[in-house]
């Protein structure tokens, strides 16, 4: 098999696999105050000091939670609610259009439930985001903003964000800067401190932990109202019983994958230029999708003219070829992708799109695999675009 | 793969086959939301799951396919319009030759497949002939009998040769969890099963009048004449009763009128039936063959003839509740199953003039 679609989840890493089954192995709340309580403690504060150290975080802003979606929810809802409440004039939320669902669809939700103000920022046809417009943004309304969220690096496409200049920006203003860095820890560098964020989010099983672990990195004096309540575990923030293992295994993770990001990025990116300078080659009128310099390395996101993209992944996935739309689902059936029609592409290009993504796994013969199958399946479903076409 | 029973051994019979199988769940609403929850329809969420969960288990690759377009298009759409012009549609007969053999077959050729497979319950042989189902209860071949030859040479039907219970138990024996779910029987796109009310959302209120075939004379109104279907007899909600005390049924709609004519039971009665769009496949005509003239519908024996005008049945018996717009589908009766000889859409039943004197005599008028 050709796995190609590492931004939805990569492999664990070997070392990190077996730091989850040596932790799942012993007893332990980290809550409980005997010595198996103490043990499973110190695991949990290790494995924070270790993500802290690496993503230039103090171990007290390192906030464990289930995962992107959940460090997401609380990045923006949590603190939209504890600015409100500090101010009630505050009632705005600014985020980028292309942000993941995750984002997009807690401020949708605070728009709808809560009488936010949704500000999108717009992107430019490279997916990249302004930062004049949030500039005039805060200009026009900085007493009025709660909270503003734009991811590091976006999952579609892989345009890298100019988050220094945004975080600086915001922190000028005095308002809380989150980021979803769930694409870019461990592809690009990632200085939380040097970034000038108030809060990242970052997740296991992008960069080779577990799934079901990640971590809202949250400034100790940014407030933010919890969304879920029992024991308040993690600096009363969030609540639950801390995933000992799970913690362990995605700190190893998270250690290992910074440590190697510059190797990492520069082998995967040569492999992707080839990628891309093939299927060039192969299909010259596939447009190649996102910024080129500003980009992920392991991101290749191509429209292929006349193509449905869910024909093209049937017909690559039927050759052991694994790839994405990219596109979200409701019972399986693609939508435009909102940050293809963000970039102004129209719904052809958007439905027309794939995605390919290269990991820590990832081989020169996996991509020969692809261009082996692909230019056949794009002639392929080509001819079944006349299927759209009402026949006489 | 709807989510039902039926596919889900269709698919799991012919992957036995040795044929290579890929599952394709239809999304067939613009907002799966919106169509019909719980294990009743073919299009929620809850379907889409089951057909996945199906594959799963036969071990095939499994698809959604987004036709909610083409299928709001050509079987919605064509579904109001047909009302509205006083015909009676089948949109389950719509949709397989709009939908299932012609989007998805189209795109599935286009993809490099070779036939569409589906769990209708009708015969397909090596022959090529179109046959009922061993299961008459359960045939579908009427709802079918609207396909081409070429549609047909790229179809499968696994199914025919046996019972709806038959296929229940394989699905069981297959560890197929959709074995019990219960048939679907409504109009997959009217969620409520409430047709009258889902034309009136569409079409409006159309007032107009209720009219004596034999006297003219107006006995009602009605809200739309699309709430009604030849051979109605309930609801018609007329003060004034018949002068001999029968019930009265609907025996004509003019939308351009915006009348609905009723009559006693014996003028519903129609001894010839004219129909266009004909599917014929190639046996010459005339031809004494059986026709059905509606689904699940009474079979009875007629003279059918093909010719440029269309189709044109004159049945040996009269047949009542013939409504334009539904299919007329010719058999030849055979023990191994009834050959599908053609089928033709109806545009109207009419009766010869000696017929109706007989009638009138008969009834002692």
């Amino acid at each position: 098999m050709a796995y190609l679609d590492h931004a939805a989840t990569t492999p664990m890493l070997p070392e990190s696999l077996d730091a989850y089954v040596a932790a799942a192995r012993e007893i332990g709340n980290p809550s409980s105050l005997h010595a198996a309580g103490r043990h499973a403690r110190r695991l949990v504060e290790e494995s924070r000091e270790r993500i802290a150290a690496v993503l230039g975080a103090r171990p007290s802003e390192v906030i464990f939670t289930s995962g992107g979606t959940e460090s997401d929810n609380l990045a923006t809802k949590g603190v939209f609610f504890a600015r409100r409440d500090a101010d009630s004039r505050r009632d705005r939320v600014v985020a980028s259009a292309v942000e993941h669902h995750a984002v997009l669809d807690s401020v949708d939700w605070l728009a709808a439930h809560e009488s936010a103000v949704a500000d999108w920022l717009p992107v430019d046809a490279a997916c990249r985001v302004d930062p004049a417009a949030l500039a005039a943004l805060i200009d026009e309304h900085g007493d009025e903003l709660t909270v503003i969220s734009v991811q590091w690096a976006n999952n579609e496409v892989g345009t890298v964000q100019p988050i220094a200049e945004l975080a600086a920006l915001a922190a000028r203003a005095g308002i809380p800067f989150h980021t979803d860095a769930v694409q870019a820890v461990g592809q690009v560098p990632v200085d939380f401190a040097a970034s000038g964020a108030s809060a990242l989010t970052v997740t296991g099983h992008k960069l080779g932990g577990p799934v079901g672990v990640g971590a809202l990195l949250l400034g100790r004096d940014v407030g933010a109202t919890p969304l879920l309540h029992g024991g308040g575990q993690e600096r009363d923030v969030r609540s639950g019983t801390l995933d000992t293992p799970g913690v362990v295994a995605f700190a190893v993770a998270v250690e290992a994958a910074v440590k190697t990001q510059p190797e990492y990025s520069a082998r995967v990116s040569d492999l992707r230029d080839g990628l891309v300078a093939r299927v060039r080659a192969a299909i010259p009128d596939a447009i190649y999708n996102g910024d080129p310099v500003h980009r992920l390395p392991g991101n290749a996101h191509f429209s292929f003219p006349g193509c449905e993209g869910d024909a093209l992944l049937l017909l690559l996935d039927a050759q052991g070829i694994a790839c994405s739309t990219g596109s979200a689902c409701s019972a399986g059936v693609a939508q435009p992708s909102h940050v293809l029609v963000a970039m102004g592409a129209d719904a052809d290009r958007a439905r027309s799109s794939l995605r390919f993504t290269l990991g820590h796994t990832s081989t020169g013969a996996e991509i020969d695999a692809l261009m082996a199958a692909l230019p056949g399946a794009v002639e392929r479903a080509r001819r079944a675009t006349a299927w759209k076409t009402p026949r006489g | 793969m709807s989510g039902g029973v039926d596919s889900a051994v269709a698919a799991a019979r012919a992957r036995e086959a040795g044929h290579d199988v890929t599952g394709v769940h239809l999304a067939l609403s613009r907002n799966p939301q919106t169509f019909r929850t719980g294990a009743r329809g073919c299009c929620t969420l809850e379907d889409s799951r089951d057909a996945r969960r199906a594959a799963d288990v036969i071990g095939i690759p499994f698809y959604v396919w987004d036709m909610a377009e083409q299928f709001h298009e050509s079987v919605v759409d064509d579904f109001v319009s047909e009302y509205a012009a006083g015909r009676t549609p089948n949109p389950c007969l719509r949709c397989n030759e709009k939908i299932k053999f012609e989007a998805v077959l189209d795109r599935a050729i286009a993809l490099g497949f070779d036939a569409v497979v589906t769990g209708h319950h009708a015969r397909l042989g090596a022959d090529g002939l179109l046959r009922r189902s061993v299961d008459i209860a359960k045939d579908q071949s009427y709802v079918l009998a609207v396909l081409t030859r070429e549609k047909l040479d790229r179809a499968m039907f696994p199914l025919g040769d046996s019972t709806k219970t038959q296929v229940r138990e394989e699905a069981a024996a297959r560890g197929l969890a959709v074995a019990d779910k219960p048939d679907s029987h409504d109009i997959c796109f009217i969620a409520d099963g409430d047709t009258k009310g889902f034309l009136a959302g569409r079409l409006g209120e159309s007032p107009g009048d209720i009219v004596d075939g034999r006297t003219g004379t107006v006995l009602g109104q009605h809200d739309g004449a699309y709430a009604y279907t030849i051979g109605q007899r309930k609801g018609l909600d007329l003060r004034v009763p018949a002068p001999d005390g029968k019930p009265r049924y609907v025996l004509s709609i003019t939308p351009v009128t915006n009348t609905v004519t009723v009559g006693p039971r014996e003028d519903l009665a129609v001894d010839t039936v004219t129909a266009d769009r004909p599917i014929w496949h190639g046996s010459s005509t005339p031809v004494e063959c059986e026709v059905q003239l509606r689904a699940h519908g009474e079979v009875v024996t007629a003279d059918v003839t093909v010719d440029s005008d269309g189709l044109t049945a004159r049945l040996h018996s009269p047949a009542r509740g013939v409504a334009a717009g539904q299919a007329i589908v010719a058999y030849r009766p055979d023990p191994a199953g009834d050959i599908v000889l053609g089928s033709a859409t109806i545009t109207a039943g009419s009766r010869a003039a000696e017929t109706v004197a007989a009638e009138t005599v008969a009834a002692g008028v």
